[in-house]
């Protein structure tokens, strides 16, 4: 691209653009900001905080389970425990900040100043935030949900469950969900609109490939259980009887709609993790990834087959036998794109020339510890075995091994990859091999042992157990596993907040990292890129020894943004983004109202709905010049 | 092809579990109730129902067919040395067909999650010889006898005025229904769905402070005198 007008030369260039894109200082720049490493990084906090929340929660039952007949918790303290640690490890840790990730990550690997809606980027984190305070609010005042993660009807019915705990846990999920849904839009759109000319679909980094993958998932998953549980509130607060027998409904639908979202909501956890695994492993052997096609398509039939498979959540409920067998094949089934994928990254760790740093670490924890997770999973996927063990420790452990082994070690790799890029300094790897070498033990001891459990018969959800049941030992060992990778947990977030401070400068790029977040400063300036960057292959910082290529034709002085075909990433026109607004705060603020609001009355989303309106107007008021009036821009709105 | 094999494996297995039997199988009825299991048993004779609770007796090698339904929430019947899991849902009966192979004591559990006390749901399998099992069930079918020891006589008579709203003991005027089948408690081997081992002190214990030992059950507590409720307990364990 040719530029028509002279350039003003690099320095004042980066000036101009740090000014354009830069936030409000103080208070009012925190609330107003759009930048989307700002909220991103938000996000990946308030998951990290909460994670270490719920962990608490795990230590404390593990305590309680220990030994038998133990008085720590009665049985409602327990109930509450593993609900709330349920609920939010998997509705607002695990979905949230591979999302989060995301928000951070796909600008800056696609060369990006933002994503395609800034603004819809902000709103979803205080909505987010805004069930997140609910949640653990509700815990303070002695509301906590008590049914678990998922939550039956009739138990979480209004005859069985009076008062507003499960209004909680459903309005929980409603909350967390609509930030989902805009968070994977805005992800969706930023990868298939807002790549760089020449980085065509063929061209994406496997992680961007992931995200889109986990994106469309999360569209067409989420809003069966919006659905479902705003059913259930429904049944709860105006009797609509959805699933009392007695009234002519079905306790069974709620665990086909809850399913058919539960289980994509596993690999909408996983997929994510596929994208950091194939960027760790492509940068830590030095060579581009093995069978990219296969990959992709992998992820592709993942995110198919993961649509076909709920009822393996439900062999136990007595549903015809030939169903349940064809729920059999397509949950094995999901080992083969699982199998290419394994078989990939061990073949381009085989023929790369490896470099032993804490991210590759993870990533060969993951492996070992996913395998294993796998392997449950075929057990647990065939019908007549999982009549026996559904419902076990044996399922406790499987689900741990793949959503901790498989989502939570590929994300820990990735906070220490990416670490340096987000602050300029790089952890100490010293600490970084000492949390990781007590997490995967800890992790190990504490979980492994679960699986004899459950064979030996111990089902999941009870708060004691006798003495003569012999499930004492195994336990008490699964207890001591918890601590250990409790305290590997702290050096993990220790480690990352001293590093903050003392950790030796990264430079751009410390990994010799091949795509394009890496062409930048670390941390990334307010713009992400002072050039745009134009690719032609999957790893340009490779393929381009010497200078990267640019091209030129954004403004400077306005929000300007490139928008590229969806396939081929052809350049089609320059577009606004939107500058900083306070609105999508009042806007979840107003929505968070609703939320809350409508636990207590219907008629909440009536009123409710009339300052969510006015913010939304006030959000859209039409005050910004449109692309190409870059000379009359304005940065007062 | 690993794959292929395991899933041809697993269906052929599951075939073989879903087997139908003969027709002549024995019925029983189980209905999951917040946190015990009402237990009924078809009388091959007069096809009568015979009501029991929490402990399920089966006859060694032989196909019993169980009907399973729930009164309130979703619970999961599994006795893990007998037969897989089968939920319990309200609104549908769920059948499966068990033969159990090896005679002896052993426990089931609720498996699904069913409320504060899903972990005190359990209840005890007794697998015996067909001539043991027909024994036991004559006698759970036969009513409870009233006795002339004024001891008891008084135990009948408090548990009449006190228990009997939820209560049924089949001969007496007991004739509850919210809670289990007593007519013949002293014959069985826990108390509460498993809670504690059967014994006139673990009785007295129980009616006097159900909620310390099971936290949150239906049973509410029946303050007595300490002559009343050792009557009462004898009186149940007279239930034989």
């Amino acid at each position: 691209v040719t530029p028509e007008i002279p350039l003003p030369d690099a320095e004042t260039r980066h000036r101009q653009l740090l000014a354009t894109w830069g936030d409000a200082p103080g208070l009012w720049g925190f609330l107003t900001t759009v930048d989307h490493k700002r909220i991103a990084a938000r996000y990946v906090l308030t998951a990290v905080a909460l994670l270490f929340l719920a962990g608490l929660l795990a230590v404390d039952m593990r305590l309680q389970l220990s030994q038998p007949d133990m008085g720590r918790m009665g049985p409602q303290g327990y109930n509450e425990a593993f609900a709330l640690h349920g609920s939010t490890m998997l509705f607002l840790v695990s979905v949230p900040v591979m999302e989060a990730m995301a928000m951070w990550l796909v600008p800056l690997m696609l060369g990006a100043r933002t994503v395609a809606y800034p603004r819809l980027a902000a709103f979803s984190y205080w909505l987010y935030l805004g069930g997140v305070l609910m949640l653990w609010i509700s815990h303070a005042i002695d509301i906590t949900p008590d049914l678990g993660w998922f939550e039956y009807p009739p138990l979480s019915g209004p005859a069985y469950s009076p008062g507003h705990r499960v209004d909680i846990w459903a309005q929980m999920i409603t909350f967390s969900e609509v930030a989902a849904l805009a968070a994977s839009v805005n992800v969706i759109a930023t990868i298939l609109k807002m790549r760089p000319p020449g980085m065509t679909l063929g061209k994406m980094p496997l992680f961007v490939w992931a995200m889109l993958v986990a994106s469309v998932m999360t569209v067409f998953a989420l809003p069966s259980v919006m659905l479902v549980t705003s059913m259930l509130i429904s049944d709860r607060m105006v009797s609509t009887h959805f699933f009392t027998p007695s009234g002519g409904g079905d306790a069974l639908l709620f665990q086909h709609l809850f399913w058919f979202f539960g289980h994509p909501e596993v690999y909408i956890i996983f997929v994510p993790a596929l994208g950091f695994v194939s960027a760790i492993v492509e940068t830590f052997s030095r060579r581009t990834m093995f069978g990219y096609v296969p990959m992709v398509l992998a992820m592709l039939g993942i995110a198919a087959l993961a649509f076909g498979l709920w009822v393996h959540h439900m062999f136990a409920v007595g549903l015809p036998r030939l169903g349940n067998a064809f729920y059999t094949a397509a949950s094995m089934a999901i080992a083969l794109p699982a199998g290419v994928q394994i078989f990939c990254w061990i073949a381009t760790l085989w023929t790369g020339r490896l470099r032993y740093a804490t991210p590759l670490l993870w990533v060969i924890g993951f492996i070992l510890t996913f395998v294993i997770g796998g392997l449950s999973g075929v057990m647990a996927a065939s019908a007549p075995l999982d009549l026996q063990l559904t419902d076990t420790y044996f399922v406790v452990a499987h689900l741990h091994y793949v959503l901790v082994g498989g989502a939570m070690f590929p994300l820990f790799g990735a906070f220490c990859y990416w670490y340096p890029k987000a602050t300029g300094r790089l952890m100490s790897e010293r600490w970084g091999k000492v949390s990781f070498a007590l997490i995967f033990i800890g992790f190990n001891v504490g979980f492994f042992p679960m699986h004899l459990l459950g064979l030996e018969g111990m089902p999941r959800r009870i708060y004691t157990y006798g003495p003569e049941m012999g499930w004492g030992t195994l336990n008490l060992i699964a207890t001591i596993g918890t601590f250990i990778s409790a305290a590997g947990g702290i050096v993990f977030v220790a480690n990352a907040f001293l590093s903050m401070k003392r950790g030796e400068p990264a430079g751009d790029n410390p990994w010799g990292g091949g795509t394009l977040e890496w062409a930048t400063s670390s941390p990334p300036p307010a713009h992400n890129f002072d050039d745009s960057p134009v690719v032609d292959s999957a790893v340009p910082l490779w393929d381009d020894k010497g200078e990267l290529l640019v091209m030129t034709g954004l403004a400077s002085d306005c929000r300007e943004v490139l928008i590229s075909s969806a396939v081929d990433a052809v350049p089609e026109y320059r577009h606004k983004s939107p500058t900083p607004s306070i609105w999508p705060l009042i806007a979840a603020v107003a929505t968070s109202i609703l939320f809350v609001g409508s636990i207590f009355t219907p008629w909440a989303l009536v009123w409710g709905a009339i300052p969510v309106g006015a913010a939304l107007a006030a959000w859209f008021w039409p005050n910004r010049p449109r692309a190409g009036d870059a000379d009359e821009a304005e940065q007062s709105e | 092809v690993a794959l292929t094999v395991l899933i041809v494996a697993s269906f052929m297995a599951d075939r073989k579990l879903a087997d139908a039997r003969s027709a002549e199988a024995l019925q029983v009825r189980v209905t999951g109730h917040q946190w015990w299991w009402r237990l009924e048993y078809r009388d091959p004779a007069t096809g009568a129902w015979i009501e029991t609770a929490n402990e399920l007796h089966l006859p060694v090698g032989r196909t019993i067919r169980i009907e399973l339904g729930s009164a309130d929430v979703i619970h999961s019947f599994w006795v893990p040395n007998v037969a897989g899991k089968m939920d319990l849902i309200p609104g549908r009966i769920n059948v499966i067909d068990i033969t159990p192979r090896r005679a002896g004591w052993f426990r089931g559990q609720c498996a699904e999650f069913c409320g504060v006390q899903h972990a005190h749901m359990a209840f005890d399998v007794k697998v015996e010889t067909q001539a043991e099992f027909d024994a036991w069930l004559a006698h759970q079918a036969s009513a409870a006898a009233p006795s002339q020891d004024p001891v008891l006589a008084r135990g009948a008579l408090v548990f009449d005025t006190k228990c009997s709203a939820c209560h049924v003991v089949r001969g007496a005027r007991a004739t509850g229904r919210a809670g289990p089948d007593l007519t013949h408690i002293g014959s069985r081997r826990s108390i509460a769905a498993g809670t504690l081992p059967f014994s006139r002190g673990g009785l007295q214990g129980w009616i006097a402070q159900p909620q310390a030992l099971k936290p949150g059950t239906m049973m509410p507590a029946v303050s007595l005198e300490p002559a009343d409720a050792d009557a009462v307990a004898r009186y149940l364990e007279s239930l034989k």
